[in-house]
């Protein structure tokens, strides 16, 4: 599938789904999108590009095994699970910046789950993919 | 107190990271853990002996009683000093005995792991958490009898000390939950007070069955024995550690804490007797028939544990007592004679007893500790067996009404056990130093240093008995009797006790030199092999072995179709059943909205792609119409207002799209395999199992839903949770927990793929 439009298509939608998946990653907490969503349109930005440049572009691309994000996207949920700990509230309690930031609104301990989430996501359907495609 | 506990935990994580510096010099290192907690632990003797009881609590899952709660009291402070103080010397001795070896970091992460656990059981106020201690003793003593897992047999006595043991944590489990639920608590110490409602509920004798299921497995009772014979493949310091000193005496430990709760019954008190005093002849007896230092150990140790549960049996003040002081008595002689074993082995090479002599003269020290073992094991005075051995005989006879055949047993038991420690402690060191071992040199000090200190404090305690008096008494109060001004003492007069005591020396004494342990006594006991309980075992275990193979081979099949058929046909007649049981079925049209043009389309294009997918001779075709029908459903969910899910199906789909079509890609070109009969039978059960789910779904709207619930979610989440769209404010914030495991299983199922495919391949390469 390697022809000219695909190609030369996916090498400038790479950035922008990415950018795409961050946009709807960020705005889950007030409009429809979140981690988990976020995380399958980065995946597929990905997919598409190893679709059209091949596989190992792609993971030449990534500079390490997608797999690594896994174990990032957990820790980074369970830090933020564990935070409220250290203000003696019970944990997973959400935590919540009082001012409200332009773009973003509330920031809180809820964000960075969905960031975890969002890494677990490109992580494990990376992985998944990358490593049929690689054996069979 | 809490630190205390899970230091061993904490080290043993540690050694996850830092494990290389352990496996060279500084592995020594290791024992100052045990050690600062023999101190802590210490530091506590007065305070319990003057009738002190330190509780600790925190919470942990409260809403189900399920508490962190620790107490220190006479019987877990025995056992806690018992657990580090031999666990220090064990340390130490690992650190020479293995030298250099490979993984001495991981035998100390397992070693320190199972010393957690252990101080974890006996200080437990929980149930629940006791329960989850006496499991990890079970899977900590798995890794380290089965630490030479390269060889088949190791692995297997491994298999079978955790599945005997493992079956006698169920039973605890069972047991702690009927229990909790009788007294309307978790609390040990709530449950001593409520024990008269205990004993008169009906499911007294289901709660100490249970019990006692636990109590015997764990603690080597007949006919649940032979594990430990079997355990001993592990190193040897694991033998001391968790053999002679630690675990194999939780079972007693659960008995004596459960004695004011669950005790002084007629059904508690006449099982103890009988399978102790079964247990303890019948291991006695087959001391005689081992060569095996380790072997004539084992069987010595499951008798020593007969006793015990044999005198928590006769539940008086003087035989809990008894107890109590052989517990320490057993602990200090036992583990000597182990670790004195173990530098016969690591010197000569050799555990045969018939071979082993004369190596007094070349291991002075290590022969020194062993004399001492052996007579504080027969109850020679003065040494602190004696004392144990005066309690152990005085405590029956007192019992009222006990029959002679008891007291004989006793005795019996005793002559054997003396037989077996003189044979184990003496015999090797005994003659003249045969020339195969020559050559054997002297072990480094860090070897025979512990040995020799533990049999030094049972001639010390035996002479003083005020030294350790502080600590065994409390154990009596801790069990609910009155130890009142009973005195540990050497000399008791010239009465019944001191005749049965010294019938035994002679006789024991005689037997050792008439009786020397040899081949042909092995051969005999062999003859009647078939009968004991290990071979009865085996033979349930290779029926088991069949039924199971037989089972896997019919459903496992190998054939993903076959599966895939199995799981639908036994939905549809489970949930087929219950519908056809429950389901009222009646479809009103009238209720139905109307079904608008753009509705029916998509419905449409999803008929046709079914239809398509069934029926088109290409895969890829099919992939893409399957495709078809998952965007469909994403328009529905658009159509119904339901955003999110619409994208996340969205994406799903396109992403199994590519899934399918990178497996769809390498395989060969369509081929039509299956017959016509096969296609027909294929498609009545994807119809039946269709019309199933159907009617379940349709079954599910029928029922109210409880409103209360999404009004909570749409009232709070910009409330509690600062977010307006409540779908992601449920995912991450109010079922956050929910969220989080979901993520994990994914990573799991990620890193499942990867192995699966990955290590598949490496495989081949090799090949």
């Amino acid at each position: 599938m390697k022809t000219i439009i695909l190609k030369t298509a996916s090498s400038y939608l790479l950035p922008v789904l990415l950018l795409f998946s961050v946009f709807i990653l960020l705005r889950g907490h007030y409009l429809p999108g979140g981690g988990f969503v976020g995380g399958l349109i980065a995946s597929i930005a990905f997919v598409l590009h190893a679709f059209s440049n091949g596989l190992s572009n792609t993971k030449t691309l990534l500079k390490f095994h997608p797999g690594f994000l896994m174990p990032l996207g957990l820790g980074l949920a369970f830090i933020s699970g564990m935070a409220p700990l250290l203000f003696d509230l019970p944990f997973m309690t959400g935590l919540w910046y009082p001012d409200s930031f332009p773009v973003l609104g509330s920031i809180g301990s809820a964000l960075f789950f969905d960031i975890g989430v969002y890494l677990v996501v490109i992580g494990v359907t990376l992985t998944i993919i990358f490593t049929i495609a690689d054996t069979i | 107190m809490l630190t205390a506990i899970l230091l061993g935990f904490i080290f043993s994580v540690f050694l996850v990271f830092t494990g290389k510096i352990f496996r060279g010099k500084p592995a020594i290192l290791a024992a100052i853990i045990p050690l600062s907690l023999f101190v802590y632990f210490s530091s506590f003797i007065n305070r319990v002996a003057s009738g002190e009881v330190i509780h600790e609590s925190f919470e942990w899952v409260p809403s189900f009683g399920v508490n962190l709660g620790f107490t220190l009291d006479g019987l877990s402070l025995l056992f806690a000093l018992m657990i580090t103080g031999i666990g220090f010397l064990v340390f130490v001795y690992t650190s020479s005995y293995l030298k250099g070896h490979e993984y001495l970091d991981r035998f100390y992460g397992y070693l320190s792991m199972f010393m957690a656990a252990m101080l974890g059981l006996v200080m437990s106020d929980n149930l629940i958490s006791l329960f989850i201690f006496w499991e990890l003793t079970s899977i900590s003593s798995f890794f380290l009898i089965g630490f030479n897992n390269s060889n088949a047999a190791s692995r297997r006595s491994a298999i079978t000390a955790l599945a005997i043991t493992g079956l006698g944590g169920l039973s605890l489990l069972a047991g702690a939950l009927i229990l909790g639920s009788v007294g309307s608590t978790y609390s040990i110490a709530e449950l001593i007070s409520s024990r008269d409602e205990i004993v008169a509920n009906p499911n007294y004798v289901l709660i100490a069955i249970f019990f006692f299921g636990a109590a015997f497995t764990k603690s080597a009772q007949f006919p649940f024995h032979f594990w430990l014979p079997g355990a001993m493949k592990a190193p040897t310091p694991v033998s001391t550690y968790l053999h002679s000193a630690t675990m194999v005496k939780a079972g007693v430990y659960l008995l004596m804490r459960f004695t004011p709760v669950l005790g002084s019954t007629e059904f508690w008190n006449s099982t103890l007797i009988i399978v102790g005093a079964i247990t303890m002849v019948y291991a006695a007896v087959h001391t005689l028939f081992r060569r095996d230092l380790k072997g004539i150990l084992a069987y010595s140790t499951i008798s020593a544990l007969g006793i015990l549960v044999f005198l928590i049996g006769q539940g008086t003040e003087g035989t809990l007592l008894a107890a109590a002081l052989f517990i320490a008595v057993h602990a200090l002689y036992k583990a000597t004679l182990f670790l004195v074993t173990g530098i016969i082995d690591h010197q000569t090479y050799s555990r045969d007893v018939t071979i082993l002599r004369g190596l007094r003269k070349v291991m002075l020290p290590v022969a020194i500790a062993g004399f001492l073992a052996a007579i504080s094991s027969a109850g020679i005075p003065p040494t602190l067996g004696f004392l144990g051995k005066e309690l152990t005989y005085e405590s029956t006879i007192a019992v009222i009404g006990i029959p002679l055949l008891w007291i004989i047993l006793i005795v019996v038991t005793k002559i054997l056990l003396l037989y077996a420690g003189f044979v184990a402690g003496i015999t090797p060191f005994m003659g003249a130093l045969p020339e195969k071992f020559s050559e054997t040199k002297m072990p480094s000090f860090l070897l025979w240093v512990p040995p020799l200190l533990l049999a030094v404090g049972g001639l010390v305690f035996g002479i003083f008995p005020g030294l350790i008096e502080p600590v065994i008494k409390p154990v009596v109060t801790a069990m609910g009797e009155n130890a009142g001004d009973a005195h540990l003492q050497l000399w008791h007069g010239f009465n019944t006790v001191l005749w049965l005591s010294i019938i035994t020396i002679i006789t024991g004494t005689v037997l050792f030199f008439v009786l020397k342990p040899s081949e042909r006594l092995g051969l005999k006991a062999e003859r009647v092999e078939f009968l004991s309980p290990q071979s009865i075992m085996e033979r349930l275990w290779r029926m088991f072995y069949l039924t199971s193979s037989g089972w896997t081979n019919f459903f496992q099949n190998g054939y993903l179709r076959n599966y895939i058929s199995t799981i639908m046909v036994f939905m549809i007649g489970l949930t087929g059943y219950s519908l056809y049981n429950t389901a009222t079925f009646s479809l009103d049209l009238s209720t139905l909205s109307l079904i608008t043009g753009y509705e029916m389309a998509i419905v449409g294009m999803m008929f046709f792609a079914v239809l398509y997918t069934v029926f088109t001779k290409s895969r890829l075709a099919a992939v893409a119409s399957m495709g078809v029908v998952g965007l469909a459903i994403c328009l529905l969910f658009v159509f119904y207002s339901a955003p999110d899910l619409a994208m996340t199906q969205f994406s799903i789909d396109t992403l199994t799209v590519i899934l399918f079509v990178l497996v769809l890609y390498r395989l060969p070109r369509y081929l039509q395999l299956s017959d016509y009969k096969t296609r027909i039978k294929d498609g009545v059960l994807a119809l039946s199992f269709g019309s199933i789910i159907t009617i379940l779904i349709l079954e599910v709207l029928a029922t109210p839903v409880d409103s209360e619930i999404s009004r909570y979610y749409a009232d709070n989440s910009y409330v509690l949770a600062h977010g307006k769209n409540v779908v992601n404010v449920i995912l991450v914030d109010f079922r956050g927990s929910d969220t989080f495991m979901e993520i994990s299983v994914l990573a799991i199922a990620a890193i499942g793929v990867f192995a699966l495919l990955k290590l598949r391949l490496k495989e081949t390469d090799q090949r």
